[in-house]
């Protein structure tokens, strides 16, 4: 079992306090917090060995570019690729869906053709669609959510048919916690010969991932979401389909020779990483994907799973509260999202921000979602690894104290 | 809970909760002279607004808040204080409502002009909330342009 007072004491952030009262850090799902050897990895680049990758051949840049690749490797051992050729540097999974769209999407969907997600997306991984959608007369498909805000798997099964190109799921929602059934809908995708790419943005940094396992074809993530810094984002690519794709953004870095007419491509995976990467988030991913490992996934996975059925079972007291998403914690990641009719989100937030505790309200750039549950905002509590169920009391009082101060009849 | 408590007292004043429990002029006209809308898409709020004119007055508000309590007590507070006044005068009563919200001072006279939308000054505290005091008053502007302010 995880040793969670052992954790915390790894990230220096955790011994803040907020408004005179100890920091509750529930807004995982947003972003997480850093641990010293992340925060020490990027103050050591910058201090000891800070230079330009794969340009010089002087001593910093070479051990620039070796930490740097090496944070390549791991990120590649990470999640099971079979080479670190697959993973590409981003900013973010945002910019890791926006590549796919740009060039393998633009490459192989045309007129007719259809492109299917599921009513669950994250904007990230539904605007870039409907642009090429739009773009190629094809058409975008919506796979629909049962009643227990899983993916309704029944019909998905004729919503994936012989016109789908492209089957684009989020493994883990951040707005309900669902998790998806990504082998099945592989399965599906397999069947009619559709290509399968995966949003782990919510799943990566918080359950074993393994990329053989689920064989896709595309993986997005983020650095900052998994102990990470911000700016550093992962596509990883099954290494047969990267072959074939055109470059995204093109200059510097990602070419092999260039006239004054032409260029010729760099090797893969530099032919999509064009201009001067994010050396430090690189290299500071690196050092947070050494400390999850070190923890254990599926250590980091049981805690949260724990957590997830802890606070369900304490929610039962807030009757005035809908939570949403599956009520099973085995199918759920620690993201636990919840509505008043009387006390509305933002209000909740405030109230709570005044206790010291950290959660989003808001749409969670899940607006198309947020009509289907029929609501306009949620209050959104997500867990990470050094959450306690102690913090989990803590919510639990303080959502008592805002539904009495804000509710109806009292205060 | 006792510092934290005070500082929400700060910001949910006596007189919002009031409006936000009791919002004022919520039923919507049915043949208004102007109408008005906005959305935060940031947050999902939206508030609707309509006049009805009677000679040179605003004879009649409609205001309809979707949101936090903050965005319905100052729609509510609104609807309040541009009732029975000229558009000139609905304009200088917004100009002033928007200067308290970046700070300004607001002398006794204005105090007195604007009645209930002093205790919004309690927002300043929160700079993310100002925008959810600002939303209806940009229903408002749309409103009033229709109506041949601005």
């Amino acid at each position: 079992m995880l040793d969670v007072m052992r954790v915390r004491q790894d990230f220096p952030i955790l011994d803040r306090q907020v408004h005179g009262k100890p920091l509750v850090y529930l807004d995982n799902a947003a972003t997480s917090q850093k641990p010293g050897s992340v925060i020490d990895a990027l103050v050591d680049y910058y201090e000891s060995y800070n230079s330009n990758v794969h340009r010089g051949v002087h001593s910093l840049s070479m051990e620039a570019t070796d930490r740097y690749e090496e944070a390549r490797v791991k990120v590649a051992r990470f999640i099971g690729a079979d080479s670190p050729e697959c993973v590409i540097w981003t900013r973010n999974t945002t910019e890791s869906i926006n590549l796919v769209a740009n060039t393998w999407a633009r490459q192989n969907i045309g007129p007719g053709d259809e492109i299917v997600i599921t009513q669950m997306e994250h904007h990230s991984n539904l605007v870039p669609w409907q642009m090429i959608a739009a773009q190629k007369g094809a058409t975008l498909r919506f796979l629909p959510l049962a009643s227990d805000h899983t993916l309704d798997m029944e019909r998905a099964g004729s919503i994936i048919n012989g016109r789908t190109k492209l089957v684009s799921v989020v493994h883990a929602s951040n707005s309900l916690g669902t998790i998806n059934p990504v082998h099945d809908l592989r399965d599906l995708a397999r069947n009619v010969g559709a290509a399968f790419m995966v949003d782990g943005a919510q799943s990566v940094p918080h359950m074993p991932v393994d990329v053989n396992d689920i064989d896709c074809d595309f993986l997005a993530f983020s650095g900052h979401k998994m102990l990470g810094p911000t700016g550093i984002g992962v596509l990883y690519v099954k290494s047969a389909i990267l072959e074939n794709m055109e470059p995204f953004l093109t200059g510097g870095e990602m070419v092999l020779t260039v006239t004054n007419e032409e260029a010729t491509w760099n090797d893969l995976p530099m032919k999509f990483e064009a201009g001067t990467p994010n050396i430090a988030g690189a290299i500071g991913l690196g050092a947070a994907v050494d400390y999850l490992q070190e923890t254990g996934m599926d250590q980091v996975r049981e805690h949260e799973e724990q957590i997830t059925q802890y606070t369900m079972d304490a929610f039962q007291e807030l009757e005035e509260l809908d939570l949403f998403g599956p009520k099973d914690a085995t199918k759920k990641c620690g993201i636990m999202s919840f509505h008043s009719s009387e006390v509305h989100a933002h209000d909740l937030g405030t109230f709570l921000d005044l206790e010291g505790i950290a959660i989003r309200t808001g749409h969670h750039c899940t607006m198309p979602l947020m009509q289907e549950l029929e609501v306009a905002a949620t209050a959104r509590a997500s867990f990470y690894l050094y959450n306690t169920e102690n913090e989990v009391d803590v919510l639990v009082d303080a959502l008592k104290g805002a539904l009495r101060y804000f509710g109806h009849g009292t205060g | 809970m006792g510092m934290a408590l005070d500082e929400l007292d700060d910001l949910y004043d006596d007189s919002i909760l009031d409006h936000c429990r009791h919002p004022r002029n919520s039923a919507r006209l049915d043949s208004p002279d102007a109408t008005g809308r906005a959305v935060n898409p940031f947050c999902g709020d939206e508030v609707d607004l309509q006049i009805e004119m009677g000679g040179d007055r605003i004879t009649g508000v409609g205001v309809q808040g979707l949101g936090c309590s903050i965005n319905q007590a100052a729609a509510s507070m609104l609807s309040e204080a541009i009732a029975r006044r000229s558009v000139a005068e609905a304009e200088s009563i917004a100009a002033l409502f928007r200067g308290m919200m970046r700070g300004t001072a607001v002398s006794d006279a204005d105090a007195e002009r604007i009645g209930d939308l002093t205790s919004l000054q309690g927002v300043l505290a929160f700079p993310v909330r100002i925008k959810c005091a600002l939303l209806s008053w940009t229903a408002l502007d749309d409103a009033l342009e229709v109506l041949g302010g601005g």
